[in-house]
């Protein structure tokens, strides 16, 4: 039996292999017609053409950019609204349906409006973004608050917490953690939203990489697109999960 | 600060609870003498803890009288410590009065050696284990100029060794730093072992049916005869002594 850290780092990396063998064998028998299943040797190469033209470097600083600026917005307005939401049933009960409405509108069906407001370049794809991941995460950032355990607020009663220093010192360190988990979260619908977003009214990023792709029948070209997606995505995901580290956050992660 | 002198004072008059319908306290009078250890208690469900949020004015009484003086600090049965503060901060909490910087530094430090947690300072409550984190309240209800600590079942989420060491901690925390207290339990080995005054209450609506003086030295061993005595007298009065007795009349379980 080999030990859990190694089982840890080997399983997936057989399982990975595994893929590409069989990505292998099904383009060398030519199972599907060669420009609609482009082999990883094709992948390879377009890699290459990518990398080469400057075209793959550009698209990823474009769309980490636009994905950045939607994100923090929505951030910056969604936890202070979640925060205010939550200390407040009478505020809650007015605007949770609404919340709750927008939230299961796809973020796809603003692309319209969102090429009428706001024309071609990172307006659109950066409006789309905020209208993805705002109201998820005013909501999850809003239910945290309203469950706080209340034995938190007596014992800061019993200490004199007050005001901004009750908001502050308790309620935000207290939801904290399920803040982080839905910062993880809807960066996740983020970077899905984004591929799509930039697919139209966008002249660069990789969802409009995968879109030339498209056009020009490049199938190898959209893969490769598609892995950088995949790494990226994950990534970020992982820098984010470093945050449930750090030691105000961890308590939240550990019952 | 040791040495303060007793400046708090405690008391109900015909203090009457209830909650809608259902009355909870029934005129109850009740004075707490300064530096007094009361122990109050009764059958689940009798109103203890109301009583409790009483005191500490966290509930407004439906009718009589409460004299309150002095700073009043509460422990809770569990998780009263903030999570995402260390030992060191949630002790700190209690120092929050003070506004001298340097001697709440030193004041901190012996808290820390009084509860002999030297070394813990930069954990968080959830590294400690259920005995540690209750010490820590206690050292955070102990720091600053805290008067009168009201106390809601403690101990009573600690395994049964843990309570029996947390007693005696308890006693020599206040023998250190007097305090004056109130302590809900339905333990009654513990009331006997920590108690200066056993109140017995009855079932809802809560009155006190038997006030109980004891007048031992502390720390009382387990198996002392003055702990043995005061536990004989509380298990009559709540009328769990005989054998045949011990499943209640109204059928609840014991």
């Amino acid at each position: 039996m080999m030990k859990a850290p190694v089982l840890r780092f080997t399983l997936p990396i057989i399982v990975l292999l595994g893929v590409l063998l069989s990505w292998l064998v099904i383009s060398y028998v030519n199972l599907f017609p060669a420009y609609a299943f482009p082999s990883p040797q094709a992948v390879l190469l377009s890699f290459r053409e990518e990398i080469l033209a400057g075209r793959l470097v550009n698209d990823i600083i474009a769309s980490l950019w636009r994905v950045a600026i939607g994100f923090v917005l929505s951030v910056l307005l969604g936890v202070p609204i979640g925060l205010w939401l939550g200390q407040h049933l009478n505020a809650r009960q007015a605007f949770v349906p609404l919340l709750n409405f927008f939230r299961f509108l796809s973020p796809l069906a603003w692309i319209p409006f969102a090429i009428l407001w706001f024309h071609i370049g990172d307006k659109p794809a950066i409006f789309l973004i905020f209208m993805a991941t705002f109201f998820p995460l005013t909501l999850a950032t809003m239910v945290a608050v309203a469950t706080i355990p209340s034995i938190y607020f007596r014992v800061a009663h019993d200490y004199h917490y007050h005001g901004i220093e009750l908001l502050t010192k308790v309620t935000f360190p207290a939801v904290l953690p399920q803040v982080v988990t839905a910062l993880r979260v809807s960066y996740g619908i983020a970077w899905v939203v984004i591929v799509a977003a930039e697919m139209v009214g966008c002249q660069d990023g990789l969802g409009y990489g995968i879109w030339e792709a498209r056009n020009g029948l490049r199938l190898d070209s959209a893969v490769c697109y598609m892995i950088v997606i995949g790494l990226l995505g994950m990534g970020i995901d992982r820098l984010l999960a470093q945050l449930t580290k750090l030691p105000g956050i961890r308590w939240g992660y550990e019952r | 600060m040791k040495d303060k002198q007793f400046t708090s004072r405690l008391a109900l008059e015909n203090v009457s609870h209830g909650y809608g319908p259902v009355a909870v306290l029934n005129d109850l009078s009740l004075v707490v003498n300064p530096g007094e250890i009361v122990v109050l208690v009764g059958p689940s469900g009798c109103g203890k803890t109301t009583l409790l949020n009483v005191l500490s004015g966290h509930i407004k009484p439906v009718s009589g009288s409460i004299v309150r003086e002095g700073i009043i600090r509460m422990v809770y049965q569990q998780d009263g410590l903030f999570p995402w503060l260390t030992v060191a901060e949630n002790i700190s909490m209690g120092l929050r009065s003070t506004n001298d910087a340097v001697p709440g530094e030193h004041e901190l430090a012996e808290l820390i050696k009084l509860i002999r947690l030297e070394g813990f300072e930069n954990n968080y409550p959830h590294q400690l284990s259920g005995g540690m984190r209750q010490r820590v309240e206690l050292a955070r209800v102990l720091a600053g100029d805290s008067d009168i600590l009201l106390m809601d079942e403690p101990f009573s989420a600690l395994d049964y060794q843990a309570r029996l060491r947390m007693r005696q901690e308890l006693i020599r925390l206040l023998a250190e730093r007097p305090r004056t207290v109130v302590f809900v339990t339905h333990d009654i080995e513990e009331a006997a072992q920590l108690a200066d005054r056993v109140l017995v209450l009855s079932n809802r609506p809560a009155t006190i049916c038997r006030e109980l003086h004891i007048t031992a030295r502390k720390p009382r061993g387990l198996t002392d005869p003055s702990v043995i005595h005061a536990m004989e007298e509380i298990l009559n009065e709540l009328g769990l002594n005989s054998p045949d007795n011990t499943s209640n009349h109204d059928g609840k379980g014991v």
